[in-house]
């Protein structure tokens, strides 16, 4: 036990102290598909028409192929992380914390691009992405990605939208008139403290933040600082994506931190909801599609990524999950229910203001040491705490 | 005879005798059951908590330390630990009063279709989905909830804001505040109290309450000195129940509340996203420890004496 414990222990948290490189078999030819494929996925992300009739990207995939797909969700990067650490998988969609682990951990495969046609269709600003392009190998297939935007509500706000995140971090009388104690929110994860520190890099730049995601000893107290300045107007931090749309509903919350999944749903609801990517710039998230090292299903692994790349796939989800799709063109050509105007609205346009998500790790690149991820954790259950 | 006896025959006989083979085949599995998959596994989490996190690399180091129980001592963890015992202390009180009257008249008063019918709201809450209930709770307790415009209604919102102004229990409306958890735990977990109540009061002899009113005692003095003495073995079991439910639970404080961690919710927290197994090894460790030093104080009191 003890020594399974060490092993699983070590494989997974390897990754935050060194990225080793390897060589490590590449699929070179494809075959026939062997008929089944198993993936691990956020809930909503792989759906086959059984949700809502009109979101299906996987029933055509199985017809063509003949590769009945199975799906497990995963709630959090870390269950994906021991999902594929226990093995019997063959796709995963990593966000950016998890992929590089998995790589670290030789847990995934490099993919041979040459072997996905449509490869060259894939957004520039993504194909060689930092979160899987590691020592110039291809660790996976772009596939989603959205920024962490600032929602408000227009009775509140007006024709005025926020123009910064000051109105969730620091007291003051939002267009109303009123305080915005108790009206606005914060995610409620420890990731939360990165949006912090993007806040202070334009509002302190003494603390010369380069990356939200590598702060040392100061930056990072001055972030919980204005975390716990926070904590006093939050009456309640946000974890679940419906719990915030009912706060907006219920609890007459003015702004906080969101996805366009939340703002996306109140809006189709009538709420009198809107967001904006404030001057400080956002946070945000970008998935890609990896291949477990020991794939039993190479074959239709290759043919699911060419599908994600060339399908109604991406168009389709970027409607359902509010997300943007790896492939610009699935904005405009019309093969799924996407368009340009959704595009932007989700956030397309802004991608070299959003900071993605990686893990905070000890050796980071900006400075000699940073404040690693578990202290991130325990931390910010302190400033919920009140402390 | 012998060789014509079939093969099943002869294993009973050998049963018949040698008992303990028997008895021993009887026992093996529910005791590997209690030992290896319940105790095992328990105890595998809990030795966890003896090991420690690398403060630099963040990694699990194999050696026996009680520095990660030193952790539970800092300020923000032992907020933690307290908020969830003053918690369950208060949702196990409060349980306890509401459920007495309810389980005293159940078992006392109400006969035939009532009786059915005082089961049936008792256990009607527990057939829905916990989820469900707790997030109607949420809807309740909302600002622009039920509740409220009750209050509005009847032109009592002042009294609400003055509550709410309070500090600690109060909060910018209902459902984030303490009281708000305080309340949906009371919902969740009074089952568990009014039933054991019930059972331990229907045990009460009828003819103990008339020797009572015979020798002269007061209706108070039957409650007290005869009634609840003879109710307690099911109150402390009730209280059981809602006291570890409470320190356990990390699915209502997430919904309705303030977000300051709860214990349950800290495990999850630093086994899941933290990878501190150590440290939620050492929290989950607490609740173990309260409830032995509650049982034994309950055993002192002599709650079990008349199981």
């Amino acid at each position: 036990m003890r020594q399974f414990l060490k092993t699983t222990a070590i494989v997974s948290l390897c990754a935050l102290i060194a990225t080793p490189s390897f060589a490590a078999n590449m699929v070179t030819e494809l075959g026939d598909g062997e008929g089944e494929l198993n993936i691990v996925a956020w809930p909503g992300y792989i759906e086959r028409g059984e949700t809502s009739a009109d979101f299906d990207w996987v029933t055509g995939f199985e017809k063509a192929t003949g590769c009945m797909v199975k799906v497990k969700t995963a709630n959090t990067s870390d269950e994906m992380v021991a999902l594929m650490n226990e093995g019997g998988f063959d796709l995963v969609t990593a966000s950016g914390d998890a992929s590089l682990r998995m790589v670290a951990g030789k847990r995934v495969q490099p993919i041979n691009t040459a072997l996905i046609p449509s490869w060259d269709s894939i957004d520039e600003r993504l194909k060689e992405a930092p979160w899987h392009f590691v020592d110039q190998t291809h660790y996976g297939t772009p596939y989603m990605w959205g920024p962490n935007i600032l929602m408000y509500n227009t009775k509140v706000f007006g024709e005025t939208p926020p123009s910064s995140w000051s109105v969730v971090f620091e007291e003051q009388n939002l267009p109303d008139g009123e305080s915005n104690i108790g009206r606005v929110q914060a995610y409620d994860g420890p990731i939360h403290i990165a949006d912090a520190a993007l806040y202070l890099m334009t509002h302190k730049p003494e603390l010369a933040i380069v990356s939200p995601y590598e702060l040392n000893a100061d930056q990072y107290a001055a972030a919980l600082d204005l975390l716990r300045e926070q904590r006093k107007l939050v009456s309640r931090y946000w974890h679940d994506a419906f719990i915030q749309i009912d706060d907006f509903k219920n609890e007459g919350m003015a702004a906080s931190g969101s996805w366009p999944f939340q703002r996306n749903l109140l809006q189709s609801d009538g709420a009198p909801i809107a967001s904006v990517i404030p001057q400080e710039g956002v946070t945000g998230w970008a998935d890609t599609t990896m291949m477990h090292v020991d794939s039993a299903n190479p074959n239709c692994a290759y043919l699911w990524m060419e599908h994600t790349l060339s399908s109604n796939l991406m168009s389709d989800l970027s409607v359902w999950f509010g997300a943007n799709p790896a492939v610009p063109a699935a904005c405009t050509d019309g093969r799924g229910m996407q368009t340009a105007e959704g595009c932007t609205k989700n956030g397309f346009d802004e991608f070299d203001r959003v900071s993605f998500w990686t893990t905070p790790v000890t050796r980071c690149e900006s400075q000699d040491e940073c404040v690693p991820y578990y202290r991130w954790v325990s931390d910010y259950i302190g400033v919920i705490g009140g402390r | 005879m012998s060789d014509t006896t079939s093969a099943p025959s002869r294993i009973s006989d050998a049963f018949w005798r040698q008992p303990t083979i028997l008895l021993l085949l009887l026992v093996t599995p529910p005791l590997l059951w209690l030992g290896i998959v319940y105790l095992g596994s328990l105890f595998a989490l809990l030795a966890q908590s003896f090991f420690s996190i690398d403060e630099f690399t963040g990694l699990v180091r194999y050696e026996f330390t009680l520095k990660t129980y030193a952790e539970l001592l800092r300020a923000s963890n032992f907020d933690i630990l307290i908020r969830t015992i003053v918690m369950a202390s208060a949702v196990t009180i409060a349980s306890a009063i509401i459920a007495f009257p309810i389980a005293y008249y159940a078992a006392r008063y109400a006969r035939g279709r009532w009786k059915a019918v005082f089961y049936l709201g008792i256990m009607l809450p527990l057939w829905s989905s916990y989820l469900v209930k707790v997030y109607s709770w949420k809807l309740i307790l909302a600002k622009e909830g039920i509740l409220n415009w009750f209050f509005e209604t009847l032109y009592l919102s002042w009294i609400l804001e003055a509550y709410l102004a309070i500090p600690v229990v109060g909060g910018n409306s209902l459902s984030v505040s303490w009281t708000g958890t305080f309340l949906v735990f009371v919902y969740v977990w009074l089952p568990f109290m009014i039933l054991p109540v019930q059972a331990a009061l229907e045990r009460v002899p009828p003819s103990m309450l008339e020797a009572s009113g015979d020798l002269g005692a007061s209706s108070g003095q039957t409650l007290r000195h005869v009634i609840l003495p003879l109710a307690l073995p099911g109150i402390i079991a009730g209280s059981i129940f809602t006291f570890s439910l409470t320190m356990g639970d990390y699915i209502i404080p997430q919904i309705v509340g303030t977000s300051a961690r709860m214990i349950g919710q800290a495990v999850y927290q630093f086994q899941g996203t933290a990878g501190n197994i150590p440290l939620a090894a050492a929290f989950a460790v607490v609740p173990i420890f309260v409830m032995g030093i509650y049982l034994t104080l309950a055993k002192r009191a002599g709650a079990f004496d008349a199981l």
